[in-house]
């Protein structure tokens, strides 16, 4: 374990074989460095995500044919409740501030964060709250003996999650659960900000920060000003179900649209605070595996910055059909479209990195690629679902489902699997497989697509969402099916991928500082980086350090 | 719409199989680095301002569609038709006509266009519910402490499936809907039956007393006699529908015992209860309801 | 080694120092709270379906904000003594501000216990209540975390502990003052005034 806090003497290496368990165990526990703490994130989001994919699967099998029996209506509700809670908050949100965590400073040339500990507490929180939030499935007996995990939906509507139609505490282990991380992450995002703002080392203007550190302050100032709302209706929802306020009470006068406002204005750019950090993975990633430059910094990055700001003002797209009027879907059908514009030059941005390079097609960038035609596909139903009229009619279908799913599998999570190949030789000094590698890739590629692209014409046949059974004269029998066949391909390959990772620890192949050619600050130091990051604080003259020094004939600063 | 977003995947994503083939590189490509390309304003320019006026057209087409449907009147010949949404079930009533029925919503035909369309007000008596049968409009949701309004304007006769489309609970799933659409004169006619009050057949006379005096009459109405309940569906004309449970299944004598045994075992989670009659009574029940055609 | 020190250069820009920008992002993160309970009230505005009602029982609770507004000066008198080593005059002024903050919240506990028991306005009453309560009380909330670190900061001053050197935490802890001041003003405005 500590081969992960740098390079050993052969005498610390011996002492370390000795060590007892528990010393590493409270070493880990207490620990406030960055390195270790983003690790930490981006395990517990891994772990998370097998419990939220296994919960899809029970998903998909009661769903392969009609009138299926396998799982009762009342714990169906409970797991597309968890299973789309646990993905956005306890996988999406940990890995991607947990690979903010390892990363930004090593990129920014700092030591650590700007407060340690305050990183530590974000951390815990999260973990506490995912904890407390799968603590609900045996805090009760339930109905049907499943435990009492709140049934309402990710997204918890008034009135359907008030005192009156959701009885007993599930909900409240949903809005207490979330609350709390909540806190974390708001902690996490402000400890990024203060870094970037202030921790930069000489010579890295903000004009020489990697992209991926941009999408990270795009995406930390996002969290700043988005989570405090879904915070302050959790708060109403509490106040409403044990203090007897009217915040979100019909019966009172209240409105059951107030919730959904402030959930979306949260919900809509939550997703790109998701999705944003694996456009900085892919920034990084294929021009490395291009051996040329990004295309166009600058516009990638105010095309970033446009999308936190744009990303705020389109929220009510999810309520098109809520009854608001024409004029206000109109204003949110215009922002929408808006935002997808600085989101699609991006595509091309990467397009035109790779165009006249020499593309070495290994699985950092296997996994990018495919996220290019992916979220191409994901960004494009994004403009059909935003045309309103059309949208009545695909809203609440699994159109929708298939829709996020090719943005958050097809785009966030293959860029995710290609961050983690191309950065675990820096966190672990070892390569992973590539062999196992393709295998896993491809599995995904097969698996996810049949599944989703299935699940478009699924919606399209009229299947609404959330319904734990659909009768046989609808027609939608083969569909789903065909969908549900999916799932054993992607099981195999995040198998692949767990056993690539378990073997690649002990017998990977040794990664040096800098296995592939790279140009960013933290193939600078070794793999893994020592605890105090570099030996010296570096001193950068452009935005590629690595590539000055490799081409002193021709460094990038008079290009830029 | 399907034809524009087709056309941009087509043109980007041929462009990056292009890409990918052309620049692929080969065994001996390692050590020296093609030439770096840092930018180019006019391109990147080019690539903003036209998918901007993509976006511009697209979002002028959407408004435009977005006015025509919320901006249509009812005509001299509209129908108007009230649905509430409870859980897991629809209340649908027609002021103008005097009926009061559930979970089957009969129109008639629009036709020639535009000249009979109906207007329905959506409302709800308990949380989120959403009113949508695909083939023949777009889904609108029934709001607590909010009233919308739906335009429905039904060319060809025949049975619509469709169901809620807001998560709304257990049943979510089995809050299905049909509607059926009939020529002007079968419309009339089903309308006519509607209105009339209950079936009262003497044979059934001893079912009625029963029904009477178990607690279904406080949740259900059947016009003319004492059941006058608005927490579950008017059974005043249940036979006249095909479904029982919202859908969930066939409207048959067994199907409509098996129900009230035990509507739980049928429709999991449903808010009616065990009726708990014994089986004399049970028979008596259900063959005074068969009666109410 | 340790941290970077807290003002940084890069070529000709120094940089902002890490706590400031930290305390600019929490008040940020703190203004999205507080203002979705402030979009909460002014939504619900006339709403409620029966009384008591705004104008009934609402007095504008001029003393308690002459305390509150009071404090924020006082709390920079307190930030500049400290700054030139004036500790005692540092802490004196930072009673001050305690006993201003406190002065202001006991304002509020005799106007929230008038209007319990005397007008029968509780949070379950009506949407007013609902919607009052959990602003103002928010609010009050925030009031008492700065009075808890204004607390610790004055017992370090009293004990002798505070240096020129602390004086720049101690600016920091006054701007989160400030912005309790600030939200102060908006809740008068929106509650007090426009509401009524």
């Amino acid at each position: 374990m500590s081969a992960i806090t740098g390079p050993l003497s052969e005498g610390e290496a011996a002492a370390d074989a000795q060590r007892p368990w528990t010393s590493t165990l409270h070493e880990w526990a207490m620990t406030v460095d960055h390195k270790r703490l983003g690790i930490m994130y981006v395990l517990g989001g891994l772990v998370f995500f097998v419990v939220a994919g296994s919960e899809a699967t029970l998903i998909r099998l009661q769903l392969i044919h009609s009138n299926n029996t396998l799982i009762s209506p009342q714990l169906f509700n409970r797991l597309l409740t968890m299973h789309g809670t646990t993905m956005v908050f306890f996988v999406g949100i940990p890995i991607v501030f947990g690979f903010a965590n390892y990363l930004v400073p090593l990129m920014i040339g700092a030591r650590d964060l700007a407060f340690p500990r305050l990183n530590a507490f974000g951390f815990w929180l999260f973990l506490f709250g995912g904890l407390l939030l799968y603590f609900s499935f045996i805090a009760g007996d339930g109905l049907a003996g499943a435990g009492s995990a709140p049934d309402v939906g990710w997204f918890a509507y008034s009135p359907l999650a008030g005192r009156a139609f959701s009885r007993g505490h599930s909900t409240d282990f949903w809005t207490v659960g979330l609350l709390i991380a909540g806190i974390g992450t708001n902690a996490t995002a402000i400890n990024l900000v203060a870094s970037v703002f202030t921790m930069r080392c000489p010579g890295m203007t903000l004009g020489r920060m990697p992209l991926f550190v941009w999408m990270m302050l795009v995406v930390s100032g996002m969290t700043l000003i988005i989570l405090p709302p879904l915070t302050a209706a959790q708060i109403m929802l509490l106040f409403d179900r044990f203090l007897g306020s009217h915040f979100f009470d019909t019966q009172a006068g209240g409105s059951a649209l107030l919730w959904q406002h402030f959930f979306w204005f949260f919900g809509h750019p939550e997703v790109y605070v998701l999705m944003v950090p694996g456009f900085g993975y892919v920034s990084e990633i294929i021009p490395v595996f291009s051996r040329k430059v990004i295309f166009g910094y600058a516009m990638v990055a105010a095309a970033s910055v446009s999308i936190g700001f744009v990303a705020l003002t389109t929220w009510a797209h999810h309520m098109f059909t809520v009854g608001l009027g024409a004029a206000p879907n109109a204003l949110f059908v215009a922002s929408t479209m808006l935002v997808g514009v600085p989101t699609g030059i991006k595509i091309f941005n990467w397009l035109a990195t790779i165009y006249g390079g020499r593309i070495r097609f290994q699985v950092p960038m296997l996994f990018c690629l495919a996220f290019l035609f992916q979220f191409l596909c994901a960004g494009l139903t994004g403009i059909m679902l935003s045309v309103a009229p059309f949208d009545y009619q695909l809203h609440d279908s699994y159109f929708v489902v298939a829709h996020f799913h090719f943005v958050l599998i097809g785009g966030l999570l293959f860029t995710i699997f290609a961050a983690i190949y191309y950065w675990f030789p820096k966190v672990t000094g070892r390569m992973l497989s590539e062999r196992l590698g393709r295998w896993h890739f491809w599995l995904l590629v097969l698996g996810f697509n049949l599944t989703f692209v299935t699940l478009h014409f699924v919606g399209f046949a009229g299947m609404p969402r959330r319904i734990y059974t659909y009768p046989a004269d609808r027609g939608w029998d083969l569909l789903n099916t065909v969908a549900t066949l999916g799932v054993p391909l992607q099981i195999a390959a995040v198998l692949c991928f767990v056993v690539n990772v378990v073997v690649s620890l002990r017998r990977g192949a040794v990664a040096g500082n800098d296995p592939w050619d790279a140009w960013t600050l933290e193939w600078g130091t070794t793999s893994p980086p020592p605890a105090y990051n570099f030996e010296s604080i570096p001193i950068v003259h452009s935005r590629r350090p690595l590539w000055d020094l490799k081409h002193p004939e021709d460094p990038d600063g008079p290009h830029e | 719409m399907l034809g524009i977003t087709g056309a941009i995947f087509v043109v980007v994503a041929g462009l990056l199989v292009y890409i990918l083939v052309r620049f692929r590189g080969g065994a001996g490509s390692e050590g020296t680095d093609p030439p770096q390309i840092y930018g180019s304003q006019r391109i990147e320019l080019a690539w903003t301002l036209v998918p901007l006026l993509i976006v511009v057209v697209l979002f002028l087409t959407t408004a435009r569609y977005l006015f025509a449907i919320e901006l249509t009147r009812p005509t001299a010949g509209a129908l108007e038709v009230t649905m509430v949404g409870h859980q897991w079930w629809w209340e649908i009533r027609y002021p103008a006509l005097g009926i009061v029925t559930a979970n089957e919503l009969h129109l008639p035909l629009s036709l020639p266009e535009g000249t009979s369309p109906t207007f329905i007000t959506l409302q709800s008596a308990d949380v989120i519910h959403s009113f949508w049968v695909p083939q023949l409009a777009g889904k609108l949701d029934l709001i607590p402490n909010k009233t919308n309004r739906l335009w429905l304007d039904p060319r060809r006769p025949g049975t619509y499936v469709g169901q809620c489309a807001q998560f709304c609970g257990v049943q979510h799933a089995g809050m299905l809907l049909r509607v059926v659409v009939h020529p002007k004169p079968e419309f009339d006619a089903w309308a006519a039956a509607q209105r009339s009050p209950a079936a009262d057949e003497p044979s059934a006379h001893l079912g009625r007393q029963v029904f009477e005096s178990v607690a279904c009459v406080s949740c259900h109405t059947v016009r003319g006699t004492r059941a006058n309940g608005l927490f579950g569906p008017d059974l005043t004309h249940l036979m006249s529908r095909t479904t029982i449970g919202s859908g969930v299944i066939d409207n048959t004598p067994e199907h409509l015992r098996a129900w009230i045994d035990d509507p739980n075992h049928l429709k999991p989670g449903v808010l009616m209860p065990a009726m708990a009659l014994s089986r004399e009574d049970l028979d008596q029940v259900v063959a005074y309801l068969a009666t109410l055609r | 080694m340790s941290v970077a020190s807290t003002t940084r250069e890069i070529g000709d820009e120094a940089l902002p120092s890490r706590g400031k920008v930290g305390v600019i992002a929490l008040i940020a993160c703190e203004s999205s709270l507080l203002a979705v309970f402030v979009v909460a009230y002014l939504f619900y505005l006339g709403k409620s379906l029966s009384g008591p009602y705004p104008k009934d029982v609402l007095d504008f609770p001029l003393l308690g904000t002459i305390f509150l507004f009071t404090s924020s000066v006082t709390v920079v008198f307190a930030v500049r003594a400290l700054r030139r080593g004036a500790s005692s005059a540092g802490a004196g002024w930072l009673a001050a501000t305690v006993l201003l903050g406190v002065g202001f919240l006991s304002r509020t506990a005799r106007e929230w216990q008038r209007l319990i028991f005397h007008d029968g306005l509780t949070i379950s009453t009506n949407l007013f209540g609902t919607t009052f309560y959990s602003l103002v009380g928010l609010h009050a909330g925030h009031v008492v975390v700065g009075l808890l670190m204004l607390t610790v900061i004055l017992g370090c001053a009293v004990r002798g502990a505070l240096r020129p050197s602390h004086a720049e935490r101690v600016e920091l802890v006054s701007w989160y003052w400030h912005f309790v001041d600030v939200v102060w003003f908006v809740v008068l405005t929106v509650v007090y005034v426009v509401g009524r």
